[in-house]
């Protein structure tokens, strides 16, 4: 046993990080520092950057463009792009729909969704949630009826992340109305283009829009968007729901953050003497620190086992603590900001006003409250804290 | 001992709630938001039809001469309301100076109009530079002929852009951070060398930076002695604390309220969320933060009338050490417990979350507090 990355493994995380270092638009960088919403021009430019370098989807098999690294590996490089920090690869193609398509798409479907997906030419969103189907999410209820060689889609998805940027959605949708919950289920893919598809905006508490509501009316979908068979959507969706367990703890963010707190302490001052000297302030950023050693190593043990396990996407239970601690540290990181920050934190300066706000301010001092505000989603989504653990007490306990 | 409201008290009570339950649904609230000052004037109006703006003044000025008690009555409902009105800003802070530090002539001239709803105030105290501590004053005050001259730069001025007048802190003597030699000064809002620039809060509401240039005020603008000012101050904030407690455990209770009410509702499952026993729990968890919250704001409101500061000072920090703490995490559950949609701008459990966390900020948070307290011996000392 040794905890300690390999010299191989060192050699390729410096490799990976003076790439970063090198390529990163300074521009990007400060907004993710800063805490400001990225454009979707960043997140296309920066994924372009690592396509390029052959890195935008590393984790798909080698024929569709991935690099064949192992699961060490692609915890590397994902550490070090939130470390950077920049912006990952945008997850709905790249760890969603795509290694979707690769796993249950047909031949066609790749050759056409791929390489697109790689280089983010199509910007893809995520339907699945809807109004009375969250937690639950087998009780959605928009409807896929078969009507020669297109379905005809009814309904309406919600919480949906950058639809306003996308290109496609991919969607649960109830093809048998007969069948029970998870079976009568399939996995469309649906061009954001067509006619009857409207996208209503959500703000959220912190000011911002990245959250939707897609209204679907008569929208007519090819077939061939259908992915893999009719009435299996549920199982492609549980393979998508557990592919990711290399990074669910986004411990690079929270290393990240914690960075970003020193620096900031360290020049913010209380009667004159800067808050990191404090040793109340010092004590409980050293006890975050600790939370987050401790989730890395139980990161990278899963990491390790991965490389141990045989067939891939089925959901290893122990993601679920990796997605509740890191969630929970992620939001302690916002928090802790937030009190470094004080009463700075207060003027609003986002959006049209921020003229009147920076008179009073940095704008690293109004993005405190944002993010801590916009964090508690981390707990919400992707299965809340709550579904994690009821996943815990019975796949892992027994309960 | 007697927790009880009095007959008086619980009538005023029941017309602030019948006022807030009319006037200030969460729609209502929405669009008096958007209006140009961001709060209501016809409700200011009411306000002061109901006498709600007399409440802490003494009977000689015009106002009820209401205790501690009935302060956190209103405060309380407010908290329920979210209430956006400059109510804390006039009454509480400016209306404490007047209250503690004013003469005669400068009561008889305000606090009337103030009553009436003509006047509102705001207290321009806190400096960027100062953090939480309130006896940072770098504006100064220079004599000039026989008034003074300001200058210097305020922030975080609560509603500071719709205001008729400041009551500004200034350096007339010493040096930045002395106890001695801050006045407060009573400042026209327009008056010549007055620049406001007003943003929205975190929370919905308003403040402003308020940049004096030469701004002259009188001898007569001064209230109380012009080098004893933060004794006048310490006493308004500890009152302010325990109005702020009041408040802030009307957001939690309503918040408390809306989430359990959601958890009754919602289904998931084929069975309302309610009856998951880690709801549940967590929904007592939330309520026992509640009335540990409630408790301390009682705590709070009984000891602001204390004659001893350093014995009030201590309470006010404990009381807001905990509604710190209570805040955050009822806040933070009731987000969760709502799940998507307690991420909405369109629901109001958000705003609530957003005003108790910016309530910990306002007069400093719970580690702010929490140091103070520790500093000053902790709470239970000999009795
Ligand atoms: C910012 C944001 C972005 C999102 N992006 C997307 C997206 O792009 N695409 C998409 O499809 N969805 C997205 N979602 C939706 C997200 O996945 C859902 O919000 C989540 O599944 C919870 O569902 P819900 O909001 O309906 O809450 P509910 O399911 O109604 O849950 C409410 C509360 O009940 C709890 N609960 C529910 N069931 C149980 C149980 N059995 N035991 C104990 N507690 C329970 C929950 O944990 C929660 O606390 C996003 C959500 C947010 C907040």
């Amino acid at each position: 046993m040794d905890l300690r990355f390999t010299p191989e493994e060192i050699a390729f995380r410096d490799e990976v990080r003076s790439f970063i270092r090198a390529a990163l638009p300074a521009s990007i960088r400060h907004k993710m520092v800063e805490g400001r919403d990225l454009s979707r021009d960043d997140v296309v430019a920066w994924q372009r950057i690592l396509n390029r370098r052959g890195w935008s989807v590393a984790n798909w098999p080698k024929e569709w463009g991935g690099t064949g690294w192992g699961p060490i590996q692609q915890y590397i490089f994902m550490e070090e792009i939130q470390m950077a920090p920049a912006p990952r690869p945008l997850a709905y193609g790249v760890f969603m729909v795509g290694p979707v398509i690769i796993a249950f798409g047909s031949e066609a479907q790749k050759r056409r969704f791929l390489p697109r997906i790689a280089n983010l030419d199509d910007w893809w969103c995520q339907g699945f949630s809807e109004p009375a189907a969250g937690s639950d999410l087998a009780a959605l209820k928009t409807t896929a009826r078969r009507d020669g060689g297109e379905y005809v889609v009814n309904g309406q998805k919600t919480w949906t992340t950058y639809a306003q940027y996308a290109d496609w959605v991919f969607c649960l949708v109830r093809t048998d109305p007969a069948a029970k919950k998870q079976r009568g289920i399939s996995f469309l893919l649906i061009d954001m283009k067509s006619k009857g598809v409207v996208v209503r905006p959500i703000e959220t508490i912190d000011g911002g829009h990245e959250i939707n509501e897609i209204f679907f009316d008569d929208v007519r979908v090819p077939a061939d968007n259908l992915v893999g068979e009719e009435n299996k959507g549920w199982d492609y969706a549980k393979f998508l729901l557990g592919s990711e367990r290399t990074n669910i703890a986004r411990v690079g963010v929270s290393k990240e953050r914690i960075r970003r707190i020193k620096e900031l302490a360290a020049r913010v001052q209380v009667r004159g003497r800067p808050l990191l000297d404090d040793d109340i302030f010092r004590r409980k950023l050293a006890s975050l620190e600790v939370e987050l050693k401790a989730l890395e190593i139980t990161q990278l043990r899963v990491v390790a086992a991965e490389r141990n396990r045989a067939g891939r996407g089925t959901p290893d239970p122990a993601s679920s603590i990796l997605k509740i601690k890191g969630s929970e540290i992620q939001q302690a990181t916002a928090e802790l900001l937030l009190q470094v920050v004080g009463p700075q934190a207060m003027p609003y300066g986002l959006g049209d006003d921020i003229g009147g706000a920076l008179a009073f301010g940095e704008l690293w001092e109004m993005t405190a409250a944002p993010t801590y505000y916009n964090w508690r989603k981390i707990s919400i989504y992707g299965g809340s804290n709550e579904i994690q653990k009821n996943i815990v007490a019975r796949s892992i306990l027994g309960l | 001992m007697d927790f009880d409201l009095t007959e008086d008290q619980r009538m005023i009570q029941d017309s602030v709630e019948r006022l807030m339950a009319d006037r200030y649904t969460f729609e209502l609230r929405q669009k008096y938001r958007r209006e140009a000052e961001g709060w209501s004037r016809a409700v200011w109006r009411k306000y002061a039809e109901l006498g709600l703006l007399a409440l802490p003044f003494d009977q000689q000025d015009g106002g009820l001469s209401g205790t501690p008690v009935e302060t956190m009555i209103v405060m309380e409902s407010f908290g329920r309301a979210l209430a956006l009105e400059p109510f804390f800003g006039t009454i509480i802070l400016a209306g404490g100076i007047l209250r503690h530090g004013a003469g005669a002539a400068q009561r008889e001239a305000i606090i009337p109009r103030i009553v009436a709803g003509e006047m509102t105030l705001a207290l321009a105290h806190h400096e960027r530079e100062a953090r939480y501590a309130r006896d940072h004053v770098a504006v100064t005050a220079k004599r000039s002929g026989d008034g003074w001259i300001l200058q210097g730069r305020k922030d975080l001025v609560l509603q500071g852009d719709s205001v008729d007048r400041l009551i500004v802190s200034a350096r007339t003597a010493g040096a930045t951070q002395d106890a001695d030699g801050v006045g407060l000064f009573l400042v026209d809002a327009r008056a010549q060398g007055v620049s406001r620039h007003g943003y929205p809060t975190q929370d919905g509401l308003r403040a402003a930076t308020v940049t004096l240039d030469s701004v002259h005020a009188s001898t007569a603008d001064v209230v109380g002695h012009p080098a004893q000012g933060l004794s006048i101050l310490a006493r308004v904030f500890d009152e302010a604390t325990a109005a702020i407690c009041a408040e802030a455990v009307g957001a939690m209770a309503a918040l408390h309220a809306l989430t359990v009410d959601y958890l009754k509702q919602r289904e998931q499952f084929g069975v309302k969320i309610g009856s998951f026993q880690a709801l549940q729990h967590r929904a007592v968890d939330m309520f026992m933060s509640l009335e540990q919250a409630r408790s301390m704001a009682l705590f709070a409101t009984m000891m602001v009338s204390s004659s001893n500061a350093a014995e009030r000072g201590r309470a006010m920090s404990a009381a807001k050490v905990q509604i710190g703490r209570s805040g955050r995490y009822i806040g933070e559950q009731a987000i969760q417990l709502h799940g998507g949609i307690g991420m909405t701008m369109e629901y109001k459990a958000g705003h609530y979350f957003k005003r108790l966390t910016m309530l910990d900020i306002l007069l400093g948070d719970s580690e702010h507090h929490l140091g103070e307290l520790a500093a000053g011996g902790g709470l239970f000392q000999d009795e």
